[in-house]
C-alpha cells in the first residue's frame, strides 16, 4: 500500500478523537495485518481495515472519512477477534463512521447511514422495527425502488414479513432513550 | 426450568419460523419461557453503527425489565443476544454510561441480568442426554453444515460462547439427533448480515461463498441460529441464482426447525413452510411423510 498524508499543521488527525471515542490504544498496533486477513470485504473495498490504522498513526485528518471501507465493513468483528494486541478495530470503525455521519463525508455505494437512519426511525416511532415501514422510507430514499421487489410476492404469501406495525412495545422509554442520545450528543459526550 | 425470553423484532415478521421452533422446542422439553411486557428493539447493527449510547442503552431498556424476576435473559436470536451481551458488558464498564442509561430508563441497570441464547440453554441445562431421550425421529445420517456467523462468537471475551474459530455448539446437538455434523471451513465466516438491503453486493458474494462451501463438504442443509444469516443464506440464492447462474437450492433451517422436526413437531408448527429454498428432502430424511 502507499499512502500518502498531507503536512499541514492546521489539519487536525483523527487518532485521538478516535481512541477517546473508543477507549482503545491504537498505538499498540504493529502492522501484523490480520484483521485484513480476515475481513471478509477489505478485497472489496480500495482499503482494509490495517491500512486504516496506519493511516490513524500517521495522523490523517477527515479525509479518511472518505473511505469506501467503512461503509462496506460489515460489522463482523473478526479484526477485533484476531488481533494479536486486543486492539477492538470493528469499535475504531463505529467510531469512525459515527464521525463520517457528522463531519457529513462521501456516503459511497449502497446508502448504510441512509439504511440505518430508516431502522432507527422506525424503533424511535414503535419500539421496534416495523419492516414495511423501514424499508418503504430507505427504498424512497435511494430511488431503487424495484431492488427486491421479485421477492415480495412469495414472502406475503408465505407472511414472512409483517405487514401492521408492532404493538405491545414499551414506546415512551424508547424515546426517552432516542431523547437523551440526542442530548448527550450536543453536550458533547 | 423456567428464563425471562426475549423474542426480537424479527420474530414478529421475517423470522416468524425462528420463534415460533423456538417456542414449539421449548414447550416440548418442558422450557417455561416468559416475554417481559413490553421489549423493545436491541437497536442491531444500526444502533452501534450510528451511537454508543444508543447501543448500550436500547437493549437495557429490555434487560432492566427483566431484572427483578431475578431469571435469565434468554435469546433466540444471534443478534440481540449479541448486542444485549455488550450493552451489559459495557455498563457495568463504564459508571457514566450506567448513570446515562439508567436516566433515560428512569431506573438504574447495572448490567447484570445473565443473557443466554437458547442453544447455550439446551446444551448446559437440558443437556443432550435428555435430547436424546426425547427424540422421536433420528436424523437418519443427515448431513448437516452447522452455521454460526459472527455474533453468537465475536467478541469473544464478551459472548464467551463456546470456542470462537471452531464452535460445535449446534454439532452436538446435531449428532445427538442422529445427524452427521460436518467439519467445515465456513462455521464463523460472515454473511454480511445487516447489510442485506444496503450493500445487497456485498451480502450476495459473502453468502455464495458459504453455500459454495457446504455444497462441497456435502452437506443435505444448513443449521442457523440467527434471524439475519438465514434470510441472507436463503433468500439471496435467488440473486446468486439470477446473478452469477449457481443453482443451490441449499435448504437453510433454523437449528430449533430441526430440533423440532425430531421432537416429533409438525412442520407448520415449526414455520417450515416459511423458507424460500424448500425443505422439503430434510424434513422426508426425518421421516415425516
Amino acid at each position: 500500500m502507499t499512502i500518502t498524508i498531507k503536512k499541514d499543521k492546521r489539519v487536525k488527525g483523527l487518532l485521538r478523537r478516535i481512541a477517546d471515542m473508543t477507549g482503545a490504544d491504537l498505538g499498540v498496533c504493529y502492522q501484523c495485518k490480520r484483521c485484513t486477513s480476515g475481513c471478509p470485504v477489505s478485497k472489496l473495498a480500495a482499503s482494509g481495515p490495517a491500512e486504516m490504522m496506519r493511516r490513524l498513526h500517521l495522523n490523517a485528518g477527515d479525509e479518511l472519512l472518505d473511505s469506501d471501507i467503512i461503509w462496506t465493513c460489515v460489522s463482523c468483528e473478526t479484526c477485533s477477534a484476531r488481533c494479536p494486541m486486543g486492539i477492538d478495530v470493528a469499535a475504531v470503525m463505529d467510531a469512525m463512521r459515527t464521525l463520517a455521519r457528522e463531519k457529513r463525508a462521501a456516503r459511497q455505494k449502497g446508502n448504510v447511514p441512509l439504511f440505518n437512519l430508516a431502522f432507527l426511525q422506525s424503533v424511535r416511532l414503535f419500539g421496534r422495527s416495523y419492516d414495511i415501514a423501514m424499508i418503504t422510507a430507505y427504498k424512497l430514499g435511494t430511488l431503487k425502488l424495484m431492488n427486491d421487489t421479485d421477492k415480495f410476492p412469495a414472502m406475503l404469501r408465505k407472511r414472512k414479513i409483517a405487514l401492521l406495525p408492532p404493538l405491545g412495545a414499551d414506546r415512551k422509554t424508547t424515546r426517552r432513550i432516542f431523547k437523551k442520545a440526542r442530548q448527550r450528543k450536543e453536550a458533547g459526550l | 426450568m423456567k428464563y425471562a425470553y426475549f423474542p426480537g423484532c424479527s420474530a414478529e415478521s421475517t423470522a416468524r419460523d425462528m420463534h415460533a421452533s423456538t417456542t414449539a422446542v421449548a414447550r416440548s422439553l418442558g422450557i417455561e419461557l416468559v416475554e417481559p411486557k413490553g421489549w423493545t428493539c436491541c437497536g442491531a447493527t444500526a444502533g452501534h453503527q450510528t451511537d454508543r449510547f444508543l447501543a448500550a442503552a436500547l437493549p437495557a431498556a429490555s434487560l432492566a425489565k427483566v431484572k427483578d424476576t431475578g431469571l435469565d435473559m434468554v435469546v433466540s436470536c444471534a443478534a440481540c443476544y449479541n448486542r444485549m451481551k455488550i450493552a451489559n458488558h459495557e455498563i457495568s464498564a463504564s459508571p457514566d454510561l450506567r448513570k446515562g442509561v439508567g436516566e433515560a430508563l428512569g431506573r438504574d441497570y447495572d448490567g447484570s441480568v445473565k443473557v443466554r441464547h437458547f442453544l447455550e440453554v439446551l446444551l448446559n441445562d437440558v443437556g443432550t442426554e435428555t435430547l436424546q431421550g426425547s427424540v422421536k425421529r433420528s436424523l437418519n445420517g443427515l448431513a448437516v453444515a452447522c452455521y454460526y456467523g459472527c455474533l453468537l462468537v465475536r467478541p469473544h471475551d464478551v459472548t464467551c460462547f463456546d470456542d470462537p474459530e471452531n464452535p460445535t455448539s449446534m454439532d452436538r446437538l446435531v449428532t445427538a439427533l442422529g445427524g452427521r455434523a460436518l467439519e467445515w471451513p465456513h462455521k464463523v465466516e460472515c454473511c454480511g448480515g445487516g447489510l442485506s438491503l444496503s450493500r445487497t453486493d456485498v451480502v450476495v458474494r459473502l453468502t455464495e461463498s458459504i453455500l459454495g462451501m457446504a455444497q462441497a463438504a456435502g452437506a443435505g442443509c444448513i443449521v442457523v441460529a440467527c434471524p439475519m444469516c438465514q434470510i441472507n443464506l436463503d433468500m439471496r440464492q435467488l440473486d446468486i441464482e439470477k446473478q452469477m447462474g449457481k443453482s443451490y437450492r441449499m435448504p437453510v433451517l433454523y437449528i430449533t426447525q430441526l430440533i423440532g422436526l425430531c421432537l416429533g413437531l409438525s412442520p407448520d408448527e415449526l414455520g417450515l413452510d416459511k423458507l424460500m429454498i424448500s425443505a422439503t428432502d430434510v424434513i422426508q430424511a426425518v421421516g415425516v411423510a
